[in-house]
């Protein structure tokens, strides 16, 4: 009894815990939340005694290799958790397996689009090429569009321009 | 100064030569930022660059856990990247070599993303779970990297007669510092076992289909210039440590 009371306690923390990190955002997408981008792979909350504060224990996986935004999120997580009471927070890294825009939540892609930005599409794992691929303009949301460059304001995204309204738009690319 | 010579464990020298090709040809890629023809591929060159040393990092950091738990020494991806000398990177010559104008720098990424795709591409499937989750994760940058000099390559091979020229002269220039990559040195073959013939047909057939939709034939000299795997590299790397390690040692410790 006791200790399926322990453990309804801890699910309640990791829950809140998840809750927490909806709402820490990418700081180069702001309208992304790190949940959104699939980037934390478990929470878990330890607790071996009544003496020593609650071990929290994040992994995440970074989007890209050197994405500059990783040291951001992990001061955001950390700044977030303190303030909710967390004391012994550790953050681990782990590469494998390797981030895909496939983790990328539904509603995220929904957001992307509103904020201006072309969501992924289709799975990572069938590598099309950029050139072949028939991106929607976000803006009108006509299909003559052109790729620019495979590269955009960061690594993750390609450039596009759209024929149609002319603007040019970033496409988050399959990853 | 810090040296990493007399480590023997081979996973680690290999560690540390992919970490060094990485970081060296970022930093040479860097160089064109704020100088590149339009701004979409100065980005772009760049982005890449970011890639590459984000890829040195995670070679860099593992190698430097196995060093402290071998040897015990403190060592972490920064000493590792700013206190060493020359003769400890272990770099394939090429990546060291100036950028020379654009389509002899896109010329050069296409070897380098080219052989890094296919050696990625085994290291994925290595017993080594850390090795096989780097190398997984820098498959997907690479992929890109690896297209998007194709495509420049084709069309400045297949471009005008000037460009043609230009890149035609750039092949015959970098020409001898190719097969570096697939003449494999003790410890890669260590960790690659058979799979470094599989590399070598991949890498010479992947490189040839670009040449070829390109319109350049690689020149048939039988002359092959190496030895940066051991560490003995051209005066160019020493020019490139002098700018890059000039903080850390003029001020030790020093953060950002």
């Amino acid at each position: 009894m006791q200790h399926g009371k322990t453990e309804k306690c801890m699910n309640d923390l990791e829950k809140k815990i998840w809750q927490l990190l909806e709402k820490i955002t990418d700081p180069e997408i702001p309208v992304l939340s790190i949940i959104d981008l699939g980037i934390i792979r478990s929470v878990k909350v330890n607790h071996t005694s009544t003496d020593t504060p609650h071990e929290v224990l994040i992994w995440y996986t970074p989007t890209y290799s050197a994405c500059p935004a990783v040291d951001m999120i992990n001061t955001d997580i950390l700044v977030s958790l303190t303030v909710a009471g967390f004391t012994n927070i550790r953050l681990e890294q782990t590469l494998f397996p390797a981030w895909t825009t496939d983790w990328m939540s539904e509603s995220g892609k929904e957001k992307l689009k509103k904020y201006g930005i072309a969501a992924p599409i289709g799975k990572s794992c069938e590598n099309i090429a950029l050139a072949d691929l028939k991106i929607a303009c976000p803006q009108c949301g006509s299909i003559q569009t052109i790729l620019v460059s495979e590269f955009s304001s960061t690594a993750c995204k390609a450039l596009y321009k759209c024929n149609t309204c002319l603007e040019p738009f970033d496409y988050f690319k399959c990853h | 100064m810090m040296t990493t010579q007399e480590i023997e464990n081979p996973l680690i020298k290999f560690l540390l030569h992919l970490g060094d090709n990485a970081l060296i040809m970022g930093h040479r890629n860097s160089e064109w930022c704020g100088h590149g023809p339009i701004l979409e591929q100065d980005i772009a060159l760049t982005n890449i660059a970011l890639d590459q040393i984000g890829q040195a990092r995670n070679f860099y950091q593992y190698a430097a856990k196995l060093i402290l738990e071998s040897s015990g020494e403190q060592l972490t991806e920064d000493s590792l990247a700013y206190l060493r000398d020359s003769w400890d990177f272990k770099n394939c010559l090429l990546v060291e070599l100036p950028n020379g104008h654009w389509g002899r720098t896109v010329l050069k990424q296409l070897i380098v993303s080219a052989y890094q795709f296919c050696v990625y591409q085994e290291l994925e499937k290595n017993a080594d779970k850390q090795l096989a989750a780097i190398a997984s994760k820098s498959l997907k940058e690479i992929t890109y990297h690896f297209r998007w000099s194709s495509e420049w390559v084709i069309r400045l091979g297949d471009g005008t007669s000037e460009s043609t020229q230009k890149m035609k002269d750039a092949l015959d220039a970098i020409w001898p510092y190719t097969n570096e990559w697939t003449n494999f040195s003790d410890y890669e073959l260590n960790i690659l076992g058979d799979s470094h013939l599989t590399i070598r047909e991949n890498f010479e057939e992947k490189l040839g289909a670009v040449l070829s939709e390109a319109g350049l034939t690689a020149p048939t000299i039988a002359f092959s210039q190496d030895g940066g795997k051991k560490g003995n590299h051209t005066e160019h790397l020493g020019y490139i440590l002098a700018e890059m390690q000039f903080l850390q040692r003029a001020y030790p410790n020093a953060a950002w």
